[in-house]
């Protein structure tokens, strides 16, 4: 397993498979929240489902408004399982308390973005400020 | 954090449920970011639009208001997405008006005052120098931060909540002395002319910034910008960038000079007309077809409803003209005659709303409406990704095209 220590985040532990894109997140403008797919067609997971996957991005865009989208996705049950940013900003992980989506950033060991591949089994812990990758040595 | 005994009792649940959600909420975002204590503000600033919070989130409110909840500091709104004296003409559906009743039903029972405005700085009240405040819409964040020298981070509708109920934030960001310092040193050669100029500079300085941790302080402006001036450059500079504070060197209140905001160590940028020039080209051109222009993102003030309305007096519009105002600036507005020059010439004024917000992308689809043609530079890069070719010019050229149903 790969060990990555990051700064404390936000929300409970919490297992599940990576999803990863060097690319950045809005959440108002790159999903359809409905479908539970990325829309945007120039996004780089364009087409892809983030339904139950934990979410791996450079940093997060968007208005205020970003705010209560994760609590919206997450009560109708088609929401990511987790979200890891390089830096995440303010207006998201305000989304995140709400929504009591586990979210954590700034890691020691660089880009997260290249350190997490697509697939990858990983565990956030973000109390504790770590994330595991339990399928890699 | 550090936490005081009234917070402690907050935390414990012995002043309300209401309260105890809000607390630990902020609790959880202060931890993220750094913050040691909280921070007391005399004012909060929610975003609250039935597209955005959607019903779980309306829910959450109503539940919050039937625990008791009331907030402790003025709390103040921005834009609905209805406007419920005019939805159904624009294709809204019954279910996204309800949404919105639901909302101000909880809001008006929390305490919280209806405004539906992003431009309270200059219709409300602003916030003076050094003030904290927690405030929504990063529009308002960015004009109260650096025009009025006022204490806030971005807050997006929950945080802003929190901040109303608590009378209180966590204390970190643009709390602090140490983030309000410049980071980039841009040089303008060229003057702005005119709103939309001021928002290109507020886009192309944005763009260069990206980050919400960049603090851009400006030179070599000739004059002291007019608010609304301020309020398009601001707006822009937020979209683009992230952007939540600018310094205008010798005109904001904490840049009386470079030195002051640290600005006369860091490397000149020049912002050259080409660069003004290529954010202005990026979009729409002379003689393009217009399906719908609209005047919005930022609110108007008076002042501007006064330039529209004499624009469009006596004039026959061949395409739909929107022009989206606060309820404080509509009601003057009205009294003044200036809605009556707007509407007779076949446009509408919106009040309470914000034409990005109102569910744009279906509207769009439902109207036919893809060629829309604004002088906010703002507006035009959010609704690009909202379906739309969106076009940039000015309001007098603006008004010109809905006239002609074409770019002049």
């Amino acid at each position: 397993m790969i060990e990555l220590k990051c700064h404390v985040g936000i929300g409970s532990r919490i297992e599940g498979e990576a999803l990863v894109a060097n690319d950045n997140f809005s959440a108002r403008y790159d999903l359809d929240r409905i479908m539970g797919i990325f829309s945007r067609p120039d996004h780089k997971l364009a087409g892809q489902s983030y339904k139950d996957k934990i979410l791996v991005f450079n940093t997060a865009k968007g208005g205020v408004a970003s705010a209560w989208m994760l609590y919206e996705m997450k009560s109708r049950g088609i929401a990511p399982a987790a979200i890891l940013f390089n830096n995440a900003n303010t207006i998201l992980a305000q989304g995140a308390a709400l929504a009591d989506l586990p979210m954590c950033d700034r890691f020691e060991a660089g880009d997260i973005t290249s350190l997490i591949k697509t697939g990858d089994q990983i565990i956030v812990d973000p109390v504790a400020g770590m994330v595991t990758i339990t399928n890699r040595n | 954090m550090k936490l005081t005994d009234e917070e402690n009792a907050m935390l414990a649940g012995e002043m309300g449920e209401a309260k105890q959600w809000a607390i630990a909420h902020q609790i959880k975002v202060g931890n993220m970011f750094d913050a040691e204590v909280m921070v007391p503000v005399s004012q909060a600033h929610m975003m609250a639009d039935p597209e955005s919070v959607g019903d779980a989130g309306v829910s959450f409110m109503e539940n919050l208001a039937a625990q008791g909840a009331r907030v402790t500091v003025p709390t103040i709104t921005d834009p609905r997405g209805v406007d419920l004296n005019y939805y159904r003409p624009l294709g809204q559906t019954e279910a996204m008006a309800n949404l919105d009743r639901r909302t101000i039903a909880a809001c008006s029972r929390m305490g919280i005052l209806m405004t539906n405005t992003c431009t309270n700085y200059q219709t409300v009240m602003a916030p003076v120098l050094g003030e904290h405040v927690a405030f929504g819409d990063t529009g308002v964040v960015i004009y109260s931060n650096s025009v009025c020298g006022a204490r806030s981070n971005f807050e997006g509708g929950p945080s802003a909540l929190a901040a109303g109920l608590t009378g209180r934030t966590p204390k970190y960001g643009l709390h602090l002395d140490k983030n309000r310092r410049a980071t980039r040193r841009f040089v303008v050669h060229q003057q702005p002319k005119g709103l939309t100029d001021w928002g290109l500079l507020g886009a192309v300085i944005g763009k260069a910034s990206g980050s919400y941790w960049a603090v851009p302080v400006i030179e070599g402006l000739d004059a002291v910008p007019t608010s609304d001036e301020m309020k398009h450059m601001g707006a822009a500079m937020a979209s683009f960038g992230s952007t939540p504070l600018f310094h205008l060197a010798g005109i904001t209140p904490e840049a009386r000079n470079l030195a002051q905001v640290g600005g006369d160590n860091l490397t000149r940028e020049t912002i050259t007309s080409e660069d003004i020039n290529m954010m202005r080209s990026r979009f729409g051109g002379k003689g393009d077809k217009v399906d719908v222009v609209v005047f919005a993102a930022p609110q108007l003030s008076l002042v501007e409803m006064q330039k529209v309305a004499e624009l469009c007096r006596g004039k026959t519009m061949k395409v739909p003209l929107f022009v989206c105002t606060s309820p404080q600036v509509f009601g003057d507005a009205m009294r003044m005659g200036l809605v009556e020059s707007i509407e007779s010439s076949g446009g509408k004024v919106l009040e309470g709303t914000c034409f990005y917000n109102q569910g744009a992308r279906e509207i769009g689809e439902i109207n036919g409406w893809r060629r829309l043609l604004s002088n906010s530079a703002k507006i035009v890069n959010i609704l690009g990704g909202y379906g739309y070719q969106p076009a940039l010019a000015s309001m007098e050229q603006c008004v010109a095209s809905a006239i002609a149903g074409e770019i002049v």
